[in-house]
């Protein structure tokens, strides 16, 4: 990652996103829909690497709700990959989930959230989990690296098994949070 | 097939539009676009939409993506097209040769009480689609045109847009069935059969 960019990618020797893309083929998931965060970068590049996925970015956060709606429609199953920021410009269009009962598993990394840097990122990293639980999403937190998969299992399990959107924030704190020495 | 007003009338254009049809599936964006289609005939094939502004054309490129021998077509309205417009240039990048996306431009928000919309003051959908990279594209406001509009969305040389002007004139509510549950699982059905309710 870009030492200029202002996001924190996962450090090398961190295998939580290989172990989230495994998960994703595992259930099958054909779709993945995206606006990119420097926390999902490695999967996204496992998921651009692998022909047996689409990946879709996204040019805002509410087109992935439309699209798996969509893909669930033509019995495809997807993910929305994004970051805490995104989750405000879904809050609407979730209604298609819960109108139609469409499965929608959503894995969400957090800014905002712990030790962050960045005071714009703060007002939505601290409303994300109110605002999905407040549009009926189930929501689950992982805050430790070898929470991640299991959690990130049981979001993808539920929101096809129940028929719902449902969500894993992944927390500020796996990840880091740049200081770029102003601490 | 023209109004008073000298415009296409929009349900005798989304007469013509749907008549063969075949296997087609058709998302129709929320308010007249979702009665248009009603009005021609309620299957399992269509979803019409009670909400969710703006997503109508990402919903058909998840659903062509997921069904690419499949013909999808998004019927929609300027005021739904113009909220979610950035799914133009998402579209152009996928290109799903199955997707058409026709906007019925009537200027206005027909629910709402007619407030006019952007194309009403020269905002042009089908520039924008073309500068997002759709090249295949078509104006139409004629009734002798809509025979072409009709062979482009069945061609599979996607992904289609085009713009239709209508007449602006509400017509009698045809309300599709309000349960969306209902209208998912009956168009996964028509698709994947009775398995569709059996997937693990």
């Amino acid at each position: 990652m870009d030492q200029h960019s202002i996001d924190k990618a996962p450090d090398a020797a961190a295998d939580w996103p290989d172990q989230i893309y495994s998960l994703l083929k595992t259930h099958n998931i054909t779709q993945v829909a995206l606006v990119p965060d420097a926390g999902h970068s490695r999967l996204i590049r496992r998921c651009l690497a692998d022909n047996e996925m689409t990946v879709v970015t996204l040019t805002t956060e509410e087109e992935g709700i439309a699209l798996l709606q969509g893909a669930w429609l033509g019995g495809a199953k997807g993910v929305l990959l994004m970051q805490s920021s995104g989750v405000g410009n879904c809050i609407n269009m979730l209604s298609l989930s819960i109108m139609h009962r469409c499965p929608l598993p959503m894995l969400v990394t957090m800014r905002g959230d712990f030790g962050e840097f960045n005071p714009a990122q703060v007002p939505m990293g601290n409303a994300t989990q109110t605002v999905l639980e407040a549009m009926g999403t189930l929501v689950h937190r992982a805050d430790t690296p070898e929470d991640i998969a299991p959690t990130v299992n049981a979001t993808i399990r539920l929101a096809f098994n129940t028929f719902r959107p449902t969500a894993t924030l992944i927390g500020q704190r796996v990840l880091g949070a740049k200081t770029f020495g102003k601490d | 097939m023209l109004a008073a007003s000298g415009k296409l009338d929009r349900r005798e254009l989304t007469r013509a539009l749907l008549t063969d049809r075949g296997d087609m599936l058709v998302i129709a964006g929320l308010g007249a676009p979702a009665w248009d289609i009603t009005a021609i005939g309620d299957c399992a094939e269509n979803l019409p939409l009670w909400g969710g502004m703006g997503g109508a054309a990402m919903i058909g490129l998840g659903l062509a993506l997921a069904q690419p021998k499949r013909k999808v077509l998004v019927i929609t309205g300027d005021g739904e097209m113009l909220m979610g417009i950035g799914a133009l240039a998402t579209i152009a990048v996928q290109k799903p040769a199955n997707l058409s996306i026709v906007v019925q431009d009537n200027e206005h928000y027909g629910e709402t009480g007619m407030q006019e919309t952007a194309t009403r003051h020269g905002v042009d959908l089908v520039m924008m689609a073309k500068g997002a990279g759709i090249t295949n594209t078509m104006f139409v406001t004629k009734p002798d045109e809509v025979p072409a509009l009709h062979k482009a969305i069945h061609a599979g040389n996607g992904p289609f847009f085009a713009v239709a002007k209508i007449d602006a004139t509400s017509k009698p509510l045809v309300l599709p069935p309000r349960e969306g549950a209902l209208l998912q699982a009956r168009m996964r059905e028509a698709v994947m059969g009775p398995a569709a309710h059996h997937q693990l």
